[in-house]
């Protein structure tokens, strides 16, 4: 972000509003952020050790967190790629239609989305005879987390890659399609080296939403421990059985994850801003040679 | 003239490779995930007819559920854009010595699971925690109150009333300050009639972003609120007491109150961007 320029404003002004800014962010953000791993770690780390490995449900929450994630970003990746593609290469009916489409999941209320899952997976919902008889189980179970996730990570990936893809512009991919590559090769050797920081945004971005997902899962999972429990619903859990240095070690884990993302993100904007500062610098060099310039070529 | 834009677009789709995978990808994904899960909602809601319906969705311990939730979401909005203008200023317009530490910090909410958010926050305002043993003696009760909600929800919008107002701060003509202060304009005046002004559409869209991020919010709330009916109990929580009691006409009913709010919302907070978006060129 762009330092700012030297403003002839009262200091005294100044220092009470950085005050202000301070105070505010500090009290909202640093201090309960401060708190987790100062609660987490206060009765040692060795406490904090046999809270995360020495309580099974807790394993398997970590376990499931580690599988469920992952498993809906990858849904998610693939499913904003190809949505990224259609929308910035093609024109056809409905393009912005589906565009609004892939912003409703921010809209939705987390519980509003796994209440439907639950309409239509659950034993009583439209699917639930079905289901039954096949003897899958959807909600209650990791195939519902995994819908749940999905649902609320949608947007991330495809909302960072619209506009990177629209504003490189289908010249490089038209371009190797009339050298002869084939589809995969114009996908591979082309528009994924273009895309690739705001691809690894995006799932940055998309897995610290997965992971971090309750309201929805909440919903879907029947919150069975040991057996449906992520590591957000496995914090809740031992939160209401007053075990609060345990809930406060999954917790910290919880909060490193966050803190690694964020450094993730600021190291890949800052790729970002650079590719973007290039594309900028490309753009503006002009097509044709001057007459200067022409004039010294022997 | 559109003949031809209309055969180089047909040649264009012809040329690039991959739209009938990826529209395949595209409509399986998007039809299994969203259309219809929110159609089953609606037409499972449809079903109940309009007295049934209204019986389900307007019971009082409902309508006490949706007057917290919209009064706190609306609190914690305000809230939200003011102390996210104030942030935004000074991190636009003052230099000072750890100005990116700040800058990186208003993104942890963004980041934070909404648990840890309330589990944390909760933890920190009962009479034992470091901000309750100073707070509760003076009356102030953070946590399971409607107060305590209120803060929660702030800490999950701020970032987005912070950072719609950022670069709008940022992309600011300096020149009409410049001038007024030079006409012999104070401070306070250029803030209130030049630059006020210009920021105000975005500053309304921080708080659309953020009343909308308040609504939909469980996590965090659960934790601190105390989940008491008719006082601290709010929507998705009354949702989710419903489906527990297998009440599922109940629980669809307010839900879909509850996702009308929301894409009303949406359609505004859409319309006030585009606005930005046209004032900013």
């Amino acid at each position: 972000m762009p330092k700012p320029t030297i403003t002839t404003a009262n200091p005294l002004t100044e220092r009470l509003l950085i005050a202000a800014a301070v105070g505010i962010v500090g009290l909202l953000i640093a201090v309960p952020l401060a708190s987790v791993f100062a609660e987490a770690f206060a009765e040692g780390p060795a406490a904090w050790w046999r809270a995360l490995a020495h309580d099974p449900d807790t394993r398997h929450a970590i376990w499931l967190s580690l599988t469920v994630a992952p498993l809906a970003v990858a849904i998610n990746t693939v499913f904003g790629i190809a949505t990224a593609w259609l929308v910035s290469r093609f024109r056809f009916p409905g393009r912005s239609l589906l565009i609004t489409l892939c912003d409703i999941p921010f809209s939705v209320s987390p519980v509003v989305a796994g209440l439907a899952l639950v309409l239509i997976f659950g034993r009583q919902g439209l699917l639930g005879p079905t289901l039954a008889s096949l003897g899958w189980k959807v909600i209650f179970s990791w195939p519902g987390l995994v819908l749940a996730t999905t649902f609320v990570t949608l947007p991330l990936v495809v909302r960072e890659l619209i506009p990177v893809m629209e504003a490189i512009g289908p010249e490089e991919e038209l371009a190797a399609v009339s050298l002869g590559a084939s589809g995969w090769q114009v996908f591979t050797r082309v528009t994924l080296p273009n895309i690739r920081w705001a691809l690894l945004h995006g799932v940055v971005l998309a897995n610290a939403r997965a992971m971090g997902e309750f309201g929805a899962v909440y919903v879907v999972s029947g919150h069975i421990a040991g057996v449906t429990d992520t590591m957000p619903l496995r914090v809740e859990k031992l939160f209401q059985e007053y075990r609060t240095p345990a809930s406060m070690a999954v917790a910290s884990v919880l909060a490193g994850l966050a803190l690694v993302t964020l450094v993730a993100k600021f190291v890949i904007e800052r790729q970002l801003e650079a590719e973007a500062r290039e594309l900028e610098a490309a753009r503006s060099l002009p097509d044709t040679i001057d007459s200067s310039t022409q004039a010294s070529i022997p | 003239m559109n003949g031809i834009s209309s055969t180089k677009r047909a040649a264009r789709r012809s040329v690039l490779p991959g739209f009938g995978i990826s529209l395949a990808i595209t409509s399986l994904v998007m039809t299994a995930m969203v259309i219809i899960p929110l159609s089953v909602l609606a037409l499972r809601a449809a079903s109940l007819g309009p007295t049934e319906f209204l019986a389900a969705a307007w019971t009082p311990r409902a309508r006490a559920a949706y007057a917290v939730s919209l009064g706190a979401s609306v609190v914690a909005a305000a809230v939200s854009s003011v102390c996210g203008l104030l942030v935004a200023w000074v991190l636009v317009r003052i230099d000072f010595p750890g100005r990116r530490l700040l800058d990186s910090l208003v993104d942890v909410p963004l980041a934070l699971p909404t648990a840890v958010a309330g589990l944390v926050y909760s933890t920190l305002y009962v009479e034992r925690g470091w901000l309750g043993r100073f707070l509760v003696p003076l009356g102030i009760q953070g946590a399971y109150s409607w107060l305590g909600i209120v803060l929660v929800l702030v800490f999950v919008s701020l970032p987005f009333a912070i950072r719609v107002v950022q670069p709008v701060l940022e992309s600011l003509d300096r020149d009409s300050e410049e001038a007024a202060r030079m006409l012999g304009a104070s401070r306070v005046q250029t803030f209130l009639k030049v630059i006020f002004p210009a920021i105000f559409p975005a500053v309304l869209t921080g708080f659309a972003l953020a009343l909308a991020r308040a609504l939909g919010e469980y996590g965090s709330v659960v934790f601190i609120s105390g989940n008491m009916p008719f006082k601290t109990e709010i929507a998705p929580v009354l949702i989710v007491s419903r489906l527990e009691e297998f009440a599922y006409a109940e629980a669809t009913a307010i839900a879909v109150v509850l996702l009308a709010m929301s894409i009303s919302l949406l359609v505004v907070v859409n319309t006030l961007q585009q606005r930005v978006a046209r004032n900013a060129q």
